[in-house]
């Protein structure tokens, strides 16, 4: 969808836009609370998130596990680092494939945008490497819901 | 043939994508190239052969020069993967529209 910007900035962030049309505390509470997490943070059709814990305090804990009806799994956790109702989180996040994965630093914003919200989602990598590493394993799971997708349609 | 663990390495490279910059701008030799950079001649050359093993550039021969110029087939192929990711993302951001539309508004005190 053009509403979002998705580009890499110097060696090692990605910096991710979008608007919503919900103030910055929905978006934010959307962020923050498992019931509301579990509905949207799914990536590819026909995945669901059964685990969601999300401590939103400095230290707290992040865990989210996703699966398909095939059998299929992997999980992430993380730390909570600051958190700035209704207007910025600073998280530190690690995908388990079963490997984990680099950590990432993230520092997510939310600020007013006429009755909507503008987010800006920045992405922190160790270095250049880790950062391709794993824009190619995002790829990778999108291709996977693409194939999905075509085997529906056939 | 592109290769994209090797595409993606290659652009990596702060030097190399400016180069692809440059390239983006037409065909070019390597002197012409080498300008704009602080670096030696051969350290480009370094920086071409690698966006050319990725498949990203092709190089012909004409005369002494072996002008460079961007293989539209691998940068195409890199946008693509780019594309899917921002679509698998996007996905994610269209449910939260959703979610956004069906939450209650918290009560606000003073004012009416």
């Amino acid at each position: 969808m053009s509403k979002m910007t998705l580009n890499t900035e110097g060696d090692k962030h990605i910096v991710v836009t979008r608007r919503f049309a919900a103030p910055p505390e929905a978006v934010y509470r959307a962020h923050t609370e498992p019931e509301l997490i579990k509905k949207w943070l799914l990536g590819p059709e026909g995945w669901t998130m059964p685990v969601c814990i999300s401590e939103p305090r400095p230290g707290g804990k992040i865990r989210y596990e996703w699966a398909n009806a095939k059998g299929g799994g992997f999980y992430l956790t993380g730390e909570y680092v600051e958190l700035g109702p209704f207007g910025r989180i600073v998280h530190v996040e690690r995908m388990h494939l079963p490997d984990a994965t680099p950590d990432n630093h993230v520092e997510t914003r939310f600020d007013p945008d006429g009755s909507g919200t503008l987010m800006t989602l920045r992405m922190t990598l160790p270095n250049a490497e880790t950062r391709a590493a794993m824009l190619k394993t995002g790829m990778e799971r999108g291709m996977e819901a693409s194939y999905v997708r075509l085997e529906a349609l056939i | 043939m592109l290769n994209l663990d090797a595409a993606f390495s290659a652009l990596a490279d702060p030097t190399r994508r400016a180069i692809l910059a440059r390239l983006a701008l037409g065909e070019t030799t390597i002197n012409e190239l080498a300008e704009p950079f602080d670096i030696t001649q051969p350290a480009i050359s370094r920086h071409i052969k690698v966006l050319e093993t990725a498949g990203l550039i092709s190089r012909r021969i004409d005369g002494t020069q072996r002008p460079c110029r961007l293989a539209p087939a691998g940068i195409l192929e890199v946008d693509r993967w780019l594309g899917i990711l921002r679509e698998a993302l996007g996905k994610n951001y269209d449910r939260l529209d959703h979610v956004l539309a069906t939450m209650t508004p918290k009560r606000r005190k003073g004012k009416r």
